[in-house]
Order: structure tokens, then sequence, then C-alpha cells
């Protein structure tokens, strides 16, 4: 596997495969994640390195795909990994419907097709108060919008996740309503920074980090980044959001990282980078703010959260 | 043998079984293995063993009446330990969580509910700690029971403490809630 970086990053900062390979968590405790990640994971071809990428240190990829929040398949963080091959992906199938001239129904070959793949080294901030560094392969999401043409109607995109009773977990033990949604303005969807994202660290999605294809919107707390999904559509009124639902007053539509804006459970003024000992302190956007804050230019924020 | 040394012997294995989350822990500190997280690992696995051994302690009340009475022996150990594990994860949220700041640290614990009533829960158990020597059960009598039974409300509240901390998924926290509930029945249902 071939890890490819921006050219600013000094290799010194980024962990050598043969180095968190070692870890014992891998060998040991997780021996599923191995087997899931070299039983799916296939390098992807032809990637570009993007000028949107941060030149912070990389989080190590055992960390990335050890660590998950997927309720899907477990409500622990090692949860996913260990129950990743519950998901199928085989023949997975995107459906792209409502307020377009073009609806389509997209296989995976089809729908990697509709943009040029770029690496985008992004900062991830979770609701939960830590954070990552990923190298994530995608194009963005605006590629696949224009494709099907939205309608004037179109103002929102609303995203589901796939599910399958049967082998994943229930919406009652999970506490959330499955199938997991999520939705953006059609504004914050069709910026460059949206990533329609297909793999990470070089190599496609592990099941655990929402294989085969994500959403990735790096100023917004992570669970806006909806996983393994099946279903898009254009729509005219906000769309709801799976954790809106479930506890509105801590959960908002907008969910832009925001210091000023507290959470009950977690201080939102720092987060955790993981591998880091000491906090640091969040910023405005997630640090996206020149590229985003346009977005919202008279909205209060505090309001719409 | 004297009885001393015979109590301590019979003990041997509580404090076995007490210390072996500890132990390991440090293991999996030596070998790289608390998890993509350790700080929150390390907080959320004190508080789970803390809880555990302070319902423990307090199944021993119960079985006692229901014909295991020699087990009462093994109670202020428990409870002591859970003491113990939850001063643990006290001191690894105060010191590795929130880096000993600690205008943040009491600003969380008034904003946050789950916190506050993670306090509660921690203060209740220190008289009791104090006050689980053989010289302060003379000393207060009946009042020692009255007391002790703060145990309770003290398992009440690390109960509501991991509700509200648990985003969606309640199942565990529903499950200690059971048994607390189930025991606190068996505490005052059958009173002879």
């Amino acid at each position: 596997m071939l890890i490819k970086t921006a050219s600013d990053i000094r290799s010194s900062e980024i962990t050598p495969k043969s180095l968190y390979l070692n870890r014992r968590r891998l060998l040991a405790g997780a021996g599923g994640l191995l087997l899931a990640q070299s039983a799916f994971a296939a390098k992807i071809a032809n990637v570009k390195k993007s000028p949107l990428s941060t030149t912070e240190a990389i989080t190590p990829v055992g960390d990335a795909t050890s660590y998950n929040n997927f309720y899907e398949l477990g409500t622990s963080k090692a949860a996913p990994a260990q129950n990743a091959a519950r998901l199928k992906t085989q023949n997975w199938k995107v459906k792209v419907e409502g307020a377009c001239n073009k609806p389509m129904t997209f296989d995976m070959d089809g729908l990697m097709k509709l943009g040029a793949m770029e690496e985008r080294i992004y900062r991830m901030r979770c609701v939960e108060a830590w954070s990552i560094v990923v190298p994530w392969i995608g194009y963005s999401l605006s590629n696949l919008l224009k494709a099907v043409e939205p309608t004037a109607k179109a103002k929102y995109v609303s995203f589901e996740t796939f599910y399958d009773p049967g082998s994943m977990l229930s919406s009652a033990a999970g506490g959330i309503e499955f199938p997991y949604r999520e939705g953006l303005r059609l504004d914050e969807a069709m910026h460059p920074l949206a990533l329609l994202t297909f793999g990470m660290y070089g190599e496609t999605l592990p099941n655990q980090n929402g294989a085969p294809v994500r959403l990735i919107v790096p100023w917004k707390y992570g669970f806006k980044g909806i996983k393994s999904i099946n279903k898009i559509r254009l729509v005219e009124k906000e769309p709801s959001s799976t954790w809106k639902m479930s506890n509105p007053s801590e959960y908002g539509f907008y969910s832009n990282v925001n210091p000023q804006v507290d959470h009950p459970r977690w201080s939102q003024g720092s987060e955790r980078r993981l591998g880091e000992f000491s906090r640091r302190k969040t910023l405005m956007f997630n640090g996206y703010a020149d590229q985003v804050a346009s977005l919202y230019a008279g909205m209060d924020l505090k309001k719409n959260y | 043998m004297t009885t001393t040394v015979r109590n301590a012997l019979i003990k041997t294995p509580v404090w076995i079984a007490c210390l072996f989350p500890l132990a390991l822990l440090y293991y999996q500190f030596r070998t790289n293995d608390l998890t993509a997280n350790p700080i929150e690992y390390l907080t959320h696995n004190t508080g789970d063993w803390a809880l555990r051994l302070l319902l423990l302690s307090l199944v021993i009340t119960p079985l006692r009446r229901f014909g295991y009475p020699s087990l009462i022996r093994f109670r202020r150990l428990l409870g002591l330990f859970a003491f113990f594990y939850v001063c643990l994860h006290f001191a690894i949220w105060a010191w590795l969580d929130r880096g000993l700041e600690f205008q943040e640290m009491w600003d969380d614990i008034l904003k946050r509910r789950f916190i506050t009533v993670g306090m509660l829960g921690l203060l209740l158990m220190v008289p009791l700690a104090i006050t689980s020597t053989k010289g302060w059960i003379r000393r207060l009598g009946k009042n020692w029971q009255r007391l002790h039974r703060l145990a309770y409300v003290s398992a009440l509240a690390g109960v509501i403490h991991y509700y509200w901390l648990v985003k969606s998924d309640i199942r565990l926290p529903a499950m200690y809630g059971a048994i607390l509930l189930v025991l606190m029945a068996a505490r005052w249902l059958k009173k002879p």
C-alpha cells in the first residue's frame, strides 16, 4: 500500500506502516479487523493530491480504523471493526432521486467515474470532543449533484445509510432510529470541501469507516459524515437527521463545529487529538472558517446549531 | 493458625480479584493496548469497576439473609475497593482528562448534570470509607447502619451518572439500574 501524502508533510510525521501494523492491538485485540481490511481493501489508482489538504500530522491508520462510531455495527468504539463483516457491500447501488432532472441509480463503478479521485487530508472533529486527521480519497460531492441536475425546487440534500435489520443492531438497542439519516443544505453540499468519499489511507474504505461510499464534511461534527450511503434525495424542505430526531436539544441540523455552542455532555471549547496527551483548542468550523463561513453569513449560529 | 491469619487468607482471593482489573489496565498500558483513546478508556473502565464493585458489595446484604451469612466478611472489602476505583476514576478525569484545570473542572461539575450526580455519588462514599473501621462501627452503634444505607444512594447516583452519560444506547446503565432495584427490594421488602 502506498500512503500518498501532501508534499508539505514531513515523512517523519507519518507513522510507517510496519510500525502501526506491529501494534499489538491490531494483532491481538482485533484479529477480525485485519481480516476485514485484507478481505475488502483495494488500492485506489490515479489519485491526485489536493491543495485542500491540511499539513497536520496524520492519525495512524490503526487508530482511525479501530475507534469508530457506526451504531448499526455496535455502539462501542471497538464494535464496528469487530462486526465489520456484517455489512455486505457487494453489488452496492446508490439511488439518487427527488428534485432533479436525471434521477439515477449508480453502481460503484459508475459512481466512482463521476469525478477525478483526490486525496484530501482533513481534520475530523467528533461531537464527543476527540479529533483525527485522515487522508480521505474521493471527489467533491458537487460532481454527483451536477450529474443529476437539481431542479429549482431542490434546496436540501438528504442521505440514508444502508440498513439490514437482520444483521445489524436494532433501533431499540441502538437507541437511535435506523436507517441512519443525514442532510445538508444544497449550497453546503455543493461546497468543494464536501467530499463524496470512497477510500482512506490509499485504499478503499474499510466497512467500519463506512464502505463503500460515505460523506465527509470537514467543518461539521463527524456524525454529519454519513456512512455507507445507498440513497440520496434532493428535497425542498429541511430533511430529518437521525441524531436531531433522537435528541433535538443536543444535536441540530447544521452541527457546524463551533467552540462557542456548548453541549450538555462535552465541552466543545477543546478537543483531544487521538495520539496526543493534552487537549487542544477547538477551532471555529474546525479550522475551515475561511472557506465556509460565508455559507452562514447573517445566520445566528447559536440558534442554528 | 490465629483468627487474624485465617481471615487474611480467606480474603486473599477477593483482594486478587479486586486488583485484577487494575493489573489488566497496567498490562494494556505496557502493551500499548488501551485503544486509540487511552484516557477515555481508562476513565470508562475504572468507572465501570467502581459501579460493579459497589453493586457487588450491596449483593452481600440480601445474600446474608438468604443463607450465606459468612459472606458479610467480604462486604467492607468490596465497598472499599469500589471507593478505590471511584477515586481512580476521578483522578483520571481530573488529572489526565482535564489537566487539573480546577476552574474548568468546577464549571463542568456545575454545568454537566452527569458529572454533578457522579460527584455526588463519590462524595457520599467518603464518609462511608472513613467510618468503615471497627472503631467507628463501635462508636456509631445503631447510627452506623443508618449512615451506611447511603451506599444505596451512592449506587443510584452512579447508575444515573452512567445513564446521563451515554448518548443513546442505554442497555448497560439500564441493566445496572435493574440490579440496584432488585437489591433495594430485597433489602427492604424482606425485612424480618
